[in-house]
Parts: structure tokens; C-alpha cells; sequence
């Protein structure tokens, strides 16, 4: 019976996509904002990278949201994991090859993962991809060394400061007259390093936001006790 | 490139099928995570970087980071060389 549903429903599911590749031909863009969009962000916010220009310049209110709902969702993991006992068991510290390695890749992932987020305007990538890095970076020594402690009041913080001052830019440009999360200052040179206005500083306190959050719940899962 | 392409969908196809048939947990999140950067290659194919680098970082790498702990949470998947001391004394 289970088997069945589940077949109708894959059967349901190819139709339907089915009938929507049928219905628009590939390659042809169905929407008209898109090449609007594609003609005009270059100039409109100085970002060479226009993911970006869409992202925190014409949509900035929806990677509020995103911000927005990771902060829940990671805030609810964190209430369910709970607390560890004192006298629980801990996993071994890992084997050599690990602890080395994560030492090595530390540096050189911090490294990536700023760069991500800094050339956000100019190259592929951004806060989200670098923050992931940046939380896969100080995630690493504690899966070297399982009982590594982790500042989670020194991580809030920098979350805490990082989603305020993504905010307090929205407001700032609010009281400038503009609308809300609406990029200021000078756009610069298209494709140099200090260009867009304040799209990089947002992407930075996205980033930033993003590697707290996800070091912090990888660090709570990790130190979750394990039923045995 | 459209060879390349029918490749990489295969392998996506196959790493799908294995996480259903897959009896070993953490080899089934591997599979996932094999699904995840398969589809990151298929989107750098496609001219999307931007897509393909949240796919690399965050389905291939956070996600099955955070599936594989939430197994060992469970009880599901075990580290083999688990302190016991603790337990012992």
C-alpha cells in the first residue's frame, strides 16, 4: 500500500513536470524584469556581480527574511538539542591525519571564506557561501578534538552585532529619505574592490551572521550527547 | 558538453537510488552529499556559479555535516572509539 502511494505520487510528480517542460520552450526567458534587471543593475549599483545587485540591492527586504529565518531556524535546533550532562560520554580525539589537516586548513579556509564574502560584488559567491565557510572553518578543530570548548557568547555576539548592523544600514538609508535597505554611498569604480556603495558591508554582515550562526549549531550538535 | 551532462545526471540518478537503498546510514549521507556536488557541477555547466557555490558549500558540505551529527545524536551512527573511561569508573 505504501509502495503504491508512492508510486502514484512519483507518477503525479513526472506528469506534472512533464506538462510544465512541455509547456515553455528552454533558453527563451519568460520573464520581462529579468532583462530589465540584466540591462540596468550595473549602473543602478555599481556591483559587477548582478546575483548580488539583485540580492541586497533590488531584493535586500527578502535576504532579511533569509537572515530572518536561519536565526529561527538555528535558535530552534539550539532549543531542542539541550543541555549536555558533565558525566556524559565524549568521543575520542580524532586520528592524526584530522588534527593535522584541520590545523593546516584552518588559515587557509578563513582565508576563502572572506574572500567570498568581500568580492561578493565582483565574483561569484557572497555572505552566504562565505559565512559557510567561514563555519566550516571553526567547525573543523572541534571535529579534530570533540571536547575543543566553544565561546558561544563571544559567537551570539558576533551574530548579534552582525543581523544589527545589516539592520541599522536598511534604517540609515530610511532616514536618508530612501527606502528602506536602499544601497548608499559612493558606487565607485564598477569591478574594484571598494565599489557598489554599501552592498559589500551588507554582504560582510551577512557573512558574518551566517559563519556565527552555523559554528554556533554545529558546535551545539556536535556537542549533543549521543544515546547510547 | 551534452555528454558531460547525461554523465553527471546519471551519476546524480545513481547517488538518489543508493540513498533509498543504501542499509548503512552514513553511506546513505554520503550518497546525498554525492547528489548535492553532482548538481553543483551541472549548475557551474549551466553559467550559474553563484548557485552552484551555495549548492557546493551548503548541500554538499553543511547539510550532510549536519545530517551525519544529527545521526550520531540519534544513536544511529557510532564512532567507533568512543570514550568509555567515564562510564568504566
Amino acid at each position: 500500500m505504501r509502495n503504491l502511494t508512492s508510486l502514484l505520487f512519483a507518477a503525479g510528480l513526472a506528469f506534472f513536470l512533464l506538462v510544465i517542460a512541455a509547456r515553455f520552450d528552454l533558453g527563451a526567458a519568460p520573464m520581462l524584469i529579468g532583462n530589465a534587471i540584466l540591462q540596468e543593475a550595473p549602473e543602478q549599483t555599481g556591483a559587477a556581480n548582478i546575483v548580488t545587485s539583485v540580492v541586497l540591492g533590488y531584493r535586500g527586504i527578502d535576504t532579511l527574511g533569509e537572515i530572518a529565518i536561519l536565526f529561527t531556524a538555528s535558535l530552534a535546533a539550539g532549543l531542542v538539542l539541550g543541555r549536555r550532562r558533565p558525566e556524559a560520554a565524549r568521543d575520542a580525539d580524532s586520528g592524526a591525519v584530522l588534527q593535522i589537516s584541520a590545523q593546516l586548513l584552518f588559515p587557509l579556509l578563513l582565508v576563502v571564506g572572506f574572500y567570498i564574502i568581500l568580492h561578493g560584488h565582483l565574483t561569484p559567491g557572497g555572505g552566504f557561501q562565505g559565512g559557510v565557510i567561514l563555519a566550516a572553518a571553526f567547525f573543523l578543530p572541534l571535529l579534530a578534538r570533540p571536547g575543543t570548548s566553544v565561546n558561544h557568547a563571544g559567537l551570539s555576539l558576533v551574530e548579534g552585532l552582525a543581523g544589527a548592523g545589516f539592520i541599522l544600514i536598511g534604517l540609515l538609508a530610511l532616514f536618508q529619505g530612501k527606502a528602506f535597505l536602499e544601497p548608499l554611498l559612493d558606487k565607485g569604480t564598477l569591478g574594484t574592490l571598494v565599489s557598489a556603495g554599501t552592498l559589500p558591508l551588507l554582504y560582510l554582515a551577512v557573512g558574518l551572521k551566517v559563519g556565527a550562526e552555523l559554528a554556533g549549531l554545529l558546535a551545539n550538535l556536535a556537542d549533543s550527547e549521543v544515546d547510547q | 558538453m551534452i555528454w558531460l551532462l547525461g554523465i553527471l545526471i546519471v551519476m546524480m540518478l545513481v547517488a538518489a537510488i543508493a540513498v533509498l537503498v543504501l542499509d548503512n546510514h552514513i553511506a546513505a549521507v554520503a550518497a546525498a552529499s554525492i547528489v548535492s556536488l553532482t548538481l553543483s557541477v551541472l549548475f557551474v555547466l549551466l553559467r550559474a556559479p553563484d548557485v552552484a557555490m551555495t549548492e557546493a558549500a551548503v548541500g554538499a558540505g553543511l547539510s550532510s555535516l549536519i545530517l551525519a551529527l544529527s545521526l550520531r545524536r540519534l544513536g544511529l551512527w557510532r564512532i567507533e572509539n568512543t570514550v568509555k573511561e567515564t562510564e568504566d569508573a
